[in-house]
């Protein structure tokens, strides 16, 4: 029975919903936007990382080292983006 | 009438009515010729359903072919009108229009359509493969590129071209200042179009990842395979940053949104960010092909093995990590801090490092190389110089200080003129003169091929050298016409004349395929260049199959081992094939893509939510679609095998 029941994708299931619900609340609280911001953030690279790992797999075949090398190599040019689009466009901008 | 006064053109001339009717004639004439001849039934089962990537690889190759034109006779209409000052040849709108489509179809529908196309061809063979790892994908997008450029096409006859440049900077492309449904066209023929590259770039990667022949590792694998995947990468990385500026420009222009408007909190500097922010590492997609060709051209040529394999590989990667960090070289006048000039600028000028080891490189393969002067090694030792030249003057364009005095001017259209022409089309026709013999079983005449080597050659030195004196005196680019007093006259009338020759080379480009498929020998076995890759191992022309036994590899030159250093390719008896089955789906989803896109550019909605159910219902077919493909048996391989003969089998 116990092979049976996928007891790591209901759990993520489960955690996944209570991060959607988490981000949720910064629409419906009150906070200021620094926390509001902060809270969208964490709980989206937290659900992003669940959902790679859990329901898309990554780290359970042998090429696990290609697929985390992808994702940070992707990490990193989304940051670079990110980052230098805000130094163009905000911080460096006179 | 109302409902049909939107599709009216704008701005029309006699040059548009021409071509109009010309294009209804074509149109006719193939319809008409196809069912003469009754090929329908061929082009529908052979072509248009096919997951064969090397068919797929020779229809990119055609309709790369057919945007050259296209984007050629653009750039001859600019260089005509530009010729001498104050020319009335053209209307400030149409030249507007005409220089827009020529930068976005040779970028987007020629030179993308191109390298895919090789890349198509080649890879496979090259790592002893099949097919691709995902055939039917492969055929959407072809497909989706192929009505995207269609789509494009349209706007020239139909409701108007786009015409605020192949940027499409905003507000200038706003709905404000671009009333016409042009910039529509624009946004959303690349969107579609785009969908089919991205759609590439995951093929090939999981292709080259996962079906190498065995022994192959990935420091064996040929240099133009190393270039396609690393060219895919960045097409996954790049590509959906344009997908997500164009929806954001797209709902701008049609829902009224406001991400680049310069109210409401808009920003219109946003589009131009996030535009470069794919458009740096674009170039780097066109180049880095071309790079792989040059690898592949040079040592079979030299007749040494490529110098500094290692180094070059290094430097691909290098160049394809650093492309994303210099996108803001594009606008160092937009009004950005020193500090954030000044690190782009920095990190623009790495890039020269890297490629700089990789053109040593190549000069070190030719050292005391036996060097055979053939069409494809005349174009890669032009490219050599020319891109030089081209590549230097980039550099000067990134030094920031100075690049206020550059910036759009005619300097700079010398500049990525100078490097894309050699880059790109140099490579590309290098590649398809190297392996034509492969896709189409006889080679193209050598002597017509160096004419027009020289042709393009001189023609693009000639069209482009002078802009470098106009830009720094002072020619803006994108200008319609200009004074006498300038004295731009001189420059701009050179111009014209190397235009033609570069025209004349394409022309004689044509007549080369036309006299080759009429006079040239089919009997030149399976590897006419003494070449040092696997996809010459197999038979011309290639059976379907692409080999009938899985090669085994030892080096990134195995066939070159198979040759002179008694190395054995194939080992083992044949096995039964298993291969897939050619699809209409894609074909069908496309058109409905195409649908879905003209009814977005004109906003006729009914249409439009009925063609995306479509699309949506050719997915769910698809989801629960079996489909298990084909089988070859012993028999049919030990037939094919023997009447193409070739390369050695253990069975003979």
């Amino acid at each position: 029975m116990k092979e049976l029941f996928p007891r790591k994708q209901v759990m993520g299931f489960v955690f996944s919903l209570v991060l959607t619900a988490a981000a949720l609340l910064v629409y419906f609280l009150d906070m200021s936007f620094a926390v509001g911001m902060t809270v969208l953030l964490v709980t989206a690279f937290i659900q992003a990382g669940l959902q790679f790992i859990v329901f898309m797999h990554a780290g359970e075949t042998e090429d696990k080292g290609l697929i985390f090398t992808n994702i940070y190599y992707g990490l990193i040019i989304a940051l670079v983006t990110v980052f230098g689009t805000l130094l163009a466009m905000v911080w460096g901008y006179v | 009438m109302d409902f049909f006064d939107r599709f009216a053109i704008p701005h029309p001339s006699p040059i548009i009515y021409a071509s109009m009717v010309a294009i209804g004639l074509t149109v006719i004439a193939i319809v008409a010729g196809l069912t003469y001849f009754k090929k329908w039934g061929y082009l529908w089962r052979e072509w248009i359903t096919t997951v064969d990537h090397k068919r797929i690889g020779i229809m990119y190759l055609l309709s790369a072919l057919l945007m050259l034109f296209r984007g050629g006779v653009d750039a001859l209409m600019m260089r005509a009108q530009t010729a001498v000052p104050e020319n009335t040849l053209l209307e400030a709108q149409h030249y507007n229009e005409i220089f827009t489509t020529h930068g976005v179809v040779m970028i987007i529908f020629m030179a993308m359509a191109f390298i895919i196309a090789l890349m198509n061809f080649v890879v496979p063979l090259q790592i002893g493969a099949r097919d691709v790892a995902f055939p039917r994908l492969n055929n959407l997008s072809f497909w989706l590129y192929f009505m995207g450029a269609m789509l494009f096409n349209l706007s020239f006859v139909i409701g108007g071209s786009p015409s605020a440049g192949w940027t499409s900077y905003f507000p200038l492309a706003g709905n404000e200042f671009s009333e016409s449904v042009g910039t529509n066209y624009y946004m959303l023929a690349i969107q579609i179009s785009g969908i089919g590259t991205l759609m590439t770039g995951i093929n090939f990667i999981a292709t080259i990842l996962k079906m190498r022949a065995p022994g192959m590792t990935l420091m064996k694998m040929p240099m133009f395979t190393w270039s396609a995947l690393i060219t895919n990468l960045i097409i996954v990385f790049a590509f959906p940053v344009l997908t997500v500026a164009l929806a954001m420009g797209t709902m701008d222009r049609l829902f009224g949104s406001n991400f680049f408007t310069t109210s409401d909190g808009g920003m219109d500097m946003l589009w131009a960010n996030l535009f470069w922010v794919w458009g740096h590492p674009e170039v780097y997609i066109l180049i880095l092909p071309a790079f792989g060709i040059y690898s592949e051209i040079i040592p079979t040529f030299a007749r040494r093995n490529l110098y500094g394999y290692k180094s070059m590989v290094a430097s691909m990667v290098l160049i394809s990590l650093l492309s994303f960090f210099v996108w803001v070289h594009h606008f160092f006048t937009m009004g950005q801090g020193a500090l954030v000039n000044s690190i782009f600028s920095i990190s623009t000028m790495a890039i020269a490092v890297p490629t700089g080891i990789k053109i040593f490189n190549w000069l070190f393969t030719l050292w005391k190389g036996k060097i055979k002067i053939t069409v494809p090694m005349l174009y890669s030792l032009g490219f050599l110089p020319i891109f030089t030249i081209g590549g230097v003057t980039g550099v000067m364009l990134g030094m920031s200080a100075a690049d206020y005095q550059y910036h759009n001017t005619m300097f700079l259209v010398a500049h990525f003129h100078l490097v894309i022409i050699p880059g790109v089309v140099f490579a590309m026709i290098a590649g398809m003169t190297y392996w034509w013999p492969k896709m189409f079983g006889f080679m193209l005449n050598e002597r017509i091929g160096k004419w027009t080597f020289w042709f393009i050659a001189g023609g693009t030195c000639l069209a482009f050298f002078p802009m470098f004196i106009s830009g720094l005196d002072g020619q803006a680019r994108r200008m319609y016409t200009y004074s006498e007093a300038t004295g731009f006259g001189i420059w701009n009338m050179l111009s014209f004349i190397g235009a033609l020759g570069l025209a004349a080379g394409f022309i004689l480009i044509v007549y080369n395929v036309y006299y080759s498929t009429r006079y040239a020998s089919r009997d030149i076995g399976d590897d006419p260049w003494d070449a040092r890759s696997l996809e010459w191992a197999t038979h011309n022309p290639v059976p379907e199959y692409n080999f009938a036994i899985t090669p085994q590899v030892n080096s990134s030159e195995a066939f070159w081992d198979s040759k002179k250093n008694g190395h054995k390719l194939f080992k083992g008896p044949f096995k039964e094939i298993h291969m897939p089955n050619n699809s209409g789906m894609p074909f069908i989803m496309s058109i409905l893509f195409f649908v879905l896109g003209f009814a977005l550019v004109f906003s006729l909605w009914i249409v439009a939510i009925i063609s995306l159910i479509g699309v949506f219902a050719c997915l769910a077919h698809r989801s629960f679609e079996k489909d298990h493909g084909y089988h070859i048996s012993v028999e049919e391989i030990e037939k094919t095998e023997a009447e193409r003969g070739g390369a050695e089998h253990e069975n003979r």
